[in-house]
């Protein structure tokens, strides 16, 4: 490709973006050699990205796939005769409306309090200076380092003494505190300019009130990646749901899908399986298409998961 | 710098009234912003009340529960409260358990094999997609959208996947006249499924902080690179892997804690088997408080593994404020 060129190294050094670029004297062999360079790795991304989706449109696809297809094995891109049926056979057997009822009330709840007593503490920890501070904010960071399995039978321990066991409650009270939550707060809170809340002191404004009217209005961006991120934990979360939740009507739905591999129950086993991750995973696919941005920057600046 | 208007993974993205005074505008009201002598007595006890439900929930379900854990540690007991204190037994119970070597060994291959293979195709990605080319934003996001899907989802899809009877994996390579795998089903192959489907959900995560970091590089440095007649490799080499250095270091860390900590997949997938062949130690503390009934060892060990985070958790807080600033 290099070989039509007339000025040597330099262009040799940038075919690929050169094309792209305005105010360049134009090369048309160069620039056409260019284009085709990046189709080229279009399509190679293209493929790439079919690959790494195709999992989850797998999912959907057994989903709709009827046993007799899915329990062979034949090689299909598609079912011969797509249905609904492992959906309503599942969702017949199984308290699938419960579990999803269940999850959005945890997740809902748990994140709308969890953000809550977030914003308070970055705010406290942000913009006061009080005793004790430094050591309060270095014992709650000093949490993220414990894994959940360390701290999982004492918490049990303590949830039953409550008498949660069982209750949506023993999932979400235990879940509250959050410490990338509080830290994210606070980072966003260092930046609310302390003339906006010397202002509004000044003007009378009780404490409660300027933080709600004054502080909480410049938090748009915080709330959004906080709700987000709060969301999708809880909606996930696994391992606390699976120890505290027992009834199969109390279940969220990640624990429900665990319960459900390998039992023979259905006509068609895996089908019903991934009917019910369908479900588990279309809220969040609606949440992510719908904020994107919110949603990657929440993920990037806090690396969750 | 980037004049493109996709809607996804701007390296810029508004923050009103957040970010922008972040670092310079402490000057007029002076002081690290705590409430001046002007709101007096009152003041006190404000940030303990916003502080408050924070700490009493901290107190309750994090503090109180790591207490209970170092105490257990040092107890031998099947169920809680009727232990007897061992003092030190359970930490050198550790030293002679093959199991729980083997779970170290498991823990290191995993990490080594997750790792580096995620952020190198993480890093193809983003330098692909950091071009202008059509169609770019729909591809970022198929990229990105396997970390939406929860670890037990991840799960349940890759067990069917590989399942050797009918999974489609199989399906396909007999399809190619070739021979189907084990995969999750045998010692051999177990780790390496298991390696391969956590790469899978953690590539756009490493894709999206290079991409941030990418674009902050001026693109003037690039250009000069050109005319002093760099090749694209040496651009490469010489140029976006050194300026990408810090991005490497704070994505190394966090894919070190989330390999450690990488639990939901494997409960689902193999369950630590077959045999003990996908034991990593989250695995392992988990199987010795609930299917061996040993909460005292299984403490100890959850302390041991608690150690490990420790120093890579130190760096994390550090790299977490770092990525933050990338992006």
């Amino acid at each position: 490709m290099t070989a039509l060129t007339t000025s040597g190294v330099r262009d040799a050094a940038a075919p690929g973006r050169a094309a792209g670029r305005p105010g360049r004297p134009s090369r048309s062999p160069r620039e056409r050699a260019g284009r085709r360079r990046r189709w080229l790795l279009t399509a190679a991304l293209t493929a790439a990205a079919m690959v790494v989706v195709f999992p989850l449109y797998w999912m959907v696809v057994s989903a709709l796939t009827p046993g007799g297809q899915s329990q062979s094995s034949e090689f299909y891109l598609w079912p011969d005769a797509p249905t609904t049926a492992n959906f309503g056979e599942v969702f017949a057997q199984q308290p699938v409306w419960r579990w999803l009822g269940n999850s959005f009330f945890i997740a809902g709840v748990g994140t709308a309090l969890s953000v809550c007593v977030s914003l308070g503490a970055g705010y406290a920890l942000a913009k006061f200076r009080f005793r004790g501070r430094g050591l309060l904010y270095a014992a709650f960071l000093v949490t993220i380092m414990i894994p959940i399995q360390v701290t999982l039978v004492p918490s049990f321990l303590i949830t039953a003494r409550l008498g949660l066991v069982d209750s949506p409650w023993a999932v979400i009270l235990p879940t509250l505190f959050d410490v990338v939550g509080i830290f994210i707060a606070r980072q966003f809170m260092l930046g609310v300019p302390d003339a906006l809340i010397e202002a509004a002191r000044l003007d009378g404004a009780g404490e409660v009130r300027t933080f709600l009217r004054v502080v909480l209005p410049t938090c748009g961006p915080l709330v959004g990646v906080l709700v987000i991120l709060g969301f999708m934990n809880r909606w996930n979360d696994f391992l606390w749901p699976l120890v505290v939740l027992q009834g199969n009507e109390n279940l969220t739905v990640p624990v429900g899908l665990s319960t459900l591999t390998n039992s023979p129950a259905f006509t068609s086993p895996w089908g019903a399986v991934m009917a019910v991750a369908t479900v588990a995973v279309v809220p969040l696919l609606v949440v992510f298409l719908v904020f994107q941005r919110t949603f990657v920057q929440g993920i990037a600046s806090t690396g969750i998961k | 710098m980037s004049r493109n208007a996709e809607p996804l993974l701007q390296e810029s993205p508004p923050r009103p009234g957040g970010r922008a005074p972040h670092r310079g505008a402490r000057g007029p009201a002076g002081g690290a912003g705590h409430a001046p002598s002007a709101s007096g007595r009152r003041s006190r006890w404000v940030p303990y009340a916003f502080v408050g439900p924070a700490g009493l929930l901290f107190l309750g379900f994090s503090l109180v529960p790591i207490v209970i854990a170092v105490a257990l540690s040092f107890q031998d007991t099947a169920t809680l409260g009727e232990g007897e204190w061992v003092g030190a037994a359970n930490y050198a119970t550790m030293t002679s358990d093959p199991l729980l070597r083997t779970a170290l060994l498991n823990t290191l291959v995993f990490t080594v094999g997750t790792v580096p293979t995620a952020m190198v195709v993480g890093l193809a990605l983003a330098i692909a997609l950091n071009r202008p080319l059509p169609g770019r934003a729909a591809l970022r996001a198929l990229f990105f959208v396997p970390m939406v899907a929860a670890g037990v989802v991840v799960g349940v899809i890759m067990s069917w996947i590989f399942n050797p009877d009918y999974g489609v994996a199989n399906n396909a390579l007999e399809a190619l006249g070739l021979d189907g795998l084990p995969w999750l089903t045998s010692p051999r192959t177990a780790m390496l499924t298991l390696v391969l489907v956590v790469v899978w959900t953690r590539i756009g995560f490493c894709m999206v902080i290079y991409l941030g970091a990418l674009q902050s590089i001026p693109s003037e440095l690039r250009e000069a690179a050109a005319i002093d007649g760099a090749g694209r490799w040496q651009r490469l080499r010489r140029l976006t892997v050194p300026m990408l250095a810090p991005t490497t270091s704070i994505l190394l860390i966090l894919n070190v804690v989330f390999s450690l900590q990488a639990f939901d997949v494997i409960y689902v997938m193999t369950g630590g088997g077959p045999g003990f062949s996908t034991t990593v130690l989250i695995q392992y503390v988990f199987r010795s408080a609930f299917a061996d009934a040993r909460m005292g060892y299984a403490a100890a060990l959850g302390l041991l593994l608690t150690a490990v985070l420790l120093v890579f958790t130190l760096l994390r807080q550090h790299a977490t404020k770092r990525a933050e600033d990338l992006l």
